[in-house]
């Protein structure tokens, strides 16, 4: 296998064609996020009249989602590469197949499609439109026109690619099974596949998320994440009209914080129907605030 | 005559929105053209997947003129208001003006000018911007560097490109000169994204959609569906295989793509285990692809079409072994879920219904079913099933919401339910009440035939319809949320297509009256099942033929209900229940009696679309008493029947008569004359006297009687007996007498006449 067909590959021509589209190259956020949007490069850059273009890989929890390392499909952590392009250029979606087509998917031979798909995320008060991107049948990326985050109207509007990166791979290497893929590219010995890597913490997470996340211990983060969330936004609030917010940044990753906490208690299984519902509106409250603070800051552009 | 072309290019346009907006487009254009005046010969809107195109044919090149009148001052007027005029209307000299004369004022001046008709052109550029501004998509967004200012141009995804070009056949077209969003209008537009991505130079229809189908763009969807389908019936016809035609999924598909390119995939022959509709469900639902049959045979084949956007250049085969590991993955996940689903018996998935919330104000799925199932069996014996039967398909009729099956294809409830329940050994009856308990949906669905599917199928639409109408949630104008309209037709039709008599009435206030109970004394759920029971076993005991809404309330109240209850559920505080439950009938009556006029809208809606008279629906329900379904059409049928005849004419002619002249005696002696005649005035009379008397007596008596009976024929027969005597009493009486008595008592005789009608139908509301 080639170096370019392994999965960090992958990563490394997503950076390079990104880097030179003029994104910021960033990191994963150091937190548990459900999917790349939650980064604040995201969530908060897509909000105020500041230009704005990033892209960095960002590991994905989704607790639910575990099959203790059973099915060959599903994940409970998995890699998002997100592009944000903030106001979203005129030709993103040439620029998105330009990227397909950098990573080897040969547009003559494969069936790319746009297929209506609306994004909605009730805990981050946001919504866009947009689709899913079918290569063969296969969803591979989410492309998404940013329309409202946090409950406020994006002006202007960012355009948000994010590619499944093991689907993706799978794809570009023909493999059925996620940990069959081909993580570095290199031969012998000195080949590793995803499954090497991912295998045992996907057993051990499954574990954990289903069985033993302690649940009071949950209980109680999410009440003091959501209140921290509160005090942050307090002390940072600007002391009269005119003035800066000073810590819209310290309170979301309380929102962030939350927002997991809150997935791991649902993946346990000890949140019925009608509170469900509830805890989410808890969340978006945060997102909400924490949106309005980041518009009064520098680089909300006030 | 000129032409008009428009291409809305765009980025990819949602499958579903496309027909709509082509004729949307089509719709705004030629309506704000025609309200200016300008009248075409033709027009046909298209799309595809990235545009929308509009073809309006002969235009005048501009609109007619329109001569302006416009006075001027009285004939020797000051020359400065002379002078004033003429440059005013743009007239060169006094010559040019009339002179009018106005019989009061005088001579007056008159300028008749004549203004020249707009240029269409420039029509089209004031109106096209208006439109595209203001196109009413379902869900449109803004983009770009433009949607940071305030009112930024929305459309369904980006727009790309303007094409507007006007102009006869013979001449090179204008472009329509405006601006939108930001985009100019004019004469490129794009093929198809991947096989021929240059741009194109168009000037009108003709050469644009040559253009395109050389650039690999199908212009028209209706081409694309017939392409579609014509290759996917060769390519199954080739494998021995049949086509599993789907006009849903042929309309999205012919959505999705600019340039259709139709090939055939399969999969591992094991999947066939799975349910055939929930391999079709998720072939269909997530990959968009056709499945396919054995050659003459109800069995699928282990192959599906799949429509591509593409002429690879490989043939297609990436593109098949994408879709076919695609479809793989898909299967397995539906393997799984069926064989997990197995694993687990619908009874046991009842206690996680409990934890799901149906309505916040009607409670969980659990007290739903089980509500449910207390009705099915209540009504099983009327409707000839096994009580027990329902009552556990009832039970058991939606455990299958909870399997992971329905739980990824919805649309495979009751499905499901019955697939699994017969695994587990459940009696036919059970589960096909299972699956056809939704049914009928709509006013073309299959209505249920087995009596358990029947009883299910009753209650759980008669417990949304009473839950909803509780708690105030009715239709109104085109919003229906809960689709009750849709229940209330399939009890309609369930009644009146299987024949069955079950009076709503009693059905609908036992229902109600819990509902209103229970949000009252906030009582928990196990004991509404006994209030239910005790309610109807209360009720069953009067006469509901001749019911009167203000009567049942008192007599629910008079009723002990409540100390039945009592004695079975050991309680106490008896008085406080008694007057809760009291309250409770109170609230149901009023809402059991609007529920049940929505029953007699939509009956009138299905009888109107069977054919049937609509004056004589009208003139049935305008009986009191009328809440057994079937009993109101047979009446209609029958009273249908009898107006055909000659009799039937006649007697309706007479009765006119005699409403008319009752109408304008009663009216001038300020009183009614509704009591029975004296039948020995009357005997005392004319011959035609008497002999109407008797006939009245007779008739009246036999109608009723076979009312009773529910022999409808035999009281229309018992009414035709009048004919003769009413056009003898008319021919040969003067009802207006000169003796105040005898034309009181004729007077009376013609009411007879109206009461003995009313054993049947009201016949006021007939017409003719």
């Amino acid at each position: 296998m080639s170096q370019k067909k392994s999965f960090q590959g992958l990563i490394l021509t997503l950076q390079e064609f990104w880097a030179a589209q003029g994104c910021v190259i960033l990191q994963p956020y150091d937190m548990e996020v459900g999917a790349g949007t939650f980064h604040p490069a995201t969530t908060l850059r897509a909000l105020g009249p500041k230009p704005w273009k990033a892209a960095y890989v960002q590991p994905s929890r989704r607790p639910k989602d575990g099959r203790y390392g059973e099915n060959p499909n599903r994940l409970q952590h998995y890699y998002q590469f997100q592009v944000i392009l903030k106001p979203n250029p005129p030709n993103l979606q040439e620029l998105y197949l330009a990227s397909l087509a950098a990573i080897g998917v040969d547009q003559t031979l494969h069936d790319i499609r746009f297929v209506e798909d609306d994004w909605e995320s009730p805990t981050l008060g946001a919504w866009g439109l947009g689709w899913e991107c079918w290569c063969d049948g296969m969803e591979v990326s989410q492309f998404t026109y940013f329309q409202q985050v946090a409950g406020f109207e994006c002006a202007p509007v960012a355009g948000e690619l994010t590619y499944g990166l093991e689907r993706l791979a799978m794809y570009v290497q023909g493999v059925e099974n996620i940990y069959d893929l081909d993580f570095n590219g290199a031969a012998g010995a000195d080949r590793v596949t995803y499954g090497d890597v991912f295998l045992q913490a996907e057993q051990e997470y499954s574990r954990h998320n289903f069985e033993a996340a302690d649940t009071a211990m949950l209980f109680r983060q999410f009440t003091d994440a959501e209140a921290a969330c509160r005090s942050y936004l307090d002390a940072g609030a600007p002391a009269a009209e005119g003035e800066r917010h000073r810590m819209a940044q310290p309170a979301y990753d309380q929102c962030i914080k939350a927002s997991h906490v809150f997935n791991l208690l649902d993946a346990r299984g000890v949140i019925s129907v009608t509170e469900r519902q509830s805890y989410i509106l808890r969340v978006r409250d945060l997102a909400k605030a924490c949106g309005a603070a980041w518009l009064r800051t520098a680089a909300g552009g006030a | 005559m000129p032409d008009l072309l428009l291409e809305l290019r765009s980025e990819e346009i949602p499958a579903r929105m496309q027909r709509r907006a082509a004729e949307d487009l089509k719709k705004r254009v030629t309506d704000a053209l025609v309200e200016r005046g300008f009248l075409y010969e033709g027009a046909k809107a298209f799309s595809t997947p990235r545009r929308l195109a509009l073809h309006v044919a002969g235009l005048p090149a501009r609109g007619e003129a329109v001569p302006e009148e416009r006075r001027g001052p009285r004939v020797g007027a000051p020359e400065a208001a002379i002078q004033g005029f003429l440059k005013g209307a743009g007239l060169a000299r006094l010559e040019d003006a009339q002179t009018i004369t106005d019989p009061k004022k005088g001579e007056f001046y008159l300028a008749v000018i004549e203004r020249p008709g707009r240029a269409t052109l420039d029509v089209l550029a004031e109106l096209l911007p208006e439109i595209i501004k203001t196109f009413p998509w379902p869900k449109s967004m803004r983009w770009g560097a433009a949607s940071a200012e305030l009112g930024a141009l929305r459309w369904v995804r980006p727009l790309q490109s303007i094409v507007a070009t006007f102009g006869p056949e013979t001449e090179t077209p204008e472009v329509v000169p405006f601006t939108v969003g930001g985009i100019p209008a004019g004469t490129v537009t794009y093929g198809h994204r991947f096989l021929a991505p240059e741009p194109i130079e168009v000037r009108r229809f003709d050469d644009y959609i040559q253009a395109l189908e050389r650039a690999k763009v199908i212009l028209d969807p209706d081409r694309r569906k017939d392409v579609i389908l014509h290759d996917a019936r060769d390519l199954a016809f080739a494998r021995g295989l049949d086509l599993v035609e789907d006009e849903g999924l042929l309309d999205e598909v012919a959505g999705l793509v600019e340039w259709p390119v139709v090939l055939l995939g399969s999969f591992d022959e094991a999947f066939l285990d799975i349910p055939a509709e929930a391999i079709r469900a998720t072939i269909r639902a997530n990959q968009k692809c056709f499945v396919l049959r054995k050659g003459g045979s109800e069995d699928l084949a282990p192959a599906f079409i799949l429509v591509s956007n593409l002429v690879a250049s490989d043939g297609g085969q990436a593109i098949t072994a994408g879709n076919e590991r695609v479809v793989r993955a898909r299967l397995s996940d539906a393997k799984f879920f069926w064989e997990t689903d197995k694993a687990i018996r619908l009874e046991d998935r009842l206690p996680k219904l409990d934890s799901i919330v149906f309505h916040e104000q009607l409670g969980t799925q659990g007290q739903r079913i089980a509500r449910i199932a207390a009705l099915a069996q209540e009504l099983a014996p009327l409707v000839g099933a096994d009580p027990a039967l329902a009552e556990r398909a009832a039970r058991l009729a939606k455990a299958d919401l909870v399997t992971e099956m329905v739980g990824e294809f919805p649309e495979l409830q009751g499905l499901m339910g019955r697939k699994y329940a017969a695994l587990q050994g459940q009696p036919e009856s059970v589960c096909a009440a299972i699956e056809e308990h939704y049914k009928p949906v709509g006013p073309s669905d299959r209505v249920p035939t087995d009596p358990v599917a029947i009883a299910v199928a009753l209650a759980d639409k008669l417990d949304t319809l009473s839950g909803f109408w509780s708690i105030d949630e009715k239709p109104t104008g085109s919003k229906d949320p809960f689709a009750l309209r849709r229940a209330a037709l399939g009890i309609v039709r369930l009644l009146v297509e299987q024949r069955l008599n079950i009076p709503l009435m009693s059905v609908l206030l036992a229902e109600m009256s819990a509902f209103e109970f229970k949000k009252i004394a906030k009582f928990e759920s196990s004991i509404t099942k006994e209030i239910l029971s005790l309610t109807r076993q209360s009720l069953e005991r009067f006469d509901l033929e001749n019911f009167d809404i203000k009567d049942i309330n008192t007599i629910m109240k008079r009723r002990n209900v409540s100390k039945n209850f009592l004695s079975a559920a050991k309680d106490s505080s008896a008085d406080v229940f008694e007057e809760l439950w009291a309250k409770g009938v109170e609230f149901a009556v009023p809402k059991a009696g609007d529920l049940l006029g929505f029953f007699a809208d939509r009956l009138k809606v299905y009888l109107r679309d069977q054919g049937a008279r609509h004056d004589l629906i009208d003139a049935v329900f305008a009986l009191p008493g009328q809440d057994d379904l079937l009993m109101v059409v047979r009446r209609v049928e029958a009273l249908g029947k009898f107006l055909d005849t000659e009799d039937g004419k006649n007697l309706l002619a007479g009765y006119k008569r005699a409403a008319n002249i009752l109408r304008i005696e009663e009216k001038k002696d300020g009183r009614a004359y509704d009591a029975a005649p004296d039948a020995a005035l009357a005997a005392a009379g004319k011959p035609a006297e008497r002999a109407l008397a008797e006939a009245l007596a007779k008739a009246r008596e036999t109608a009723s009687a076979s009312v009773a009976r529910e022999d409808f024929a035999g009281a229309m027969q018992a009414l035709s007996t009048l004919r003769a005597p009413v056009d003898a009493f008319f021919q040969d009486v003067t009802v207006n007498a000169l003796d105040p008595k005898l034309r009181a008592n004729r007077l009376l005789l013609l009411n007879a006449l109206r009461a003995a009608t009313r054993e049947v139908a009201e016949f006021s509301k007939i017409e003719g």
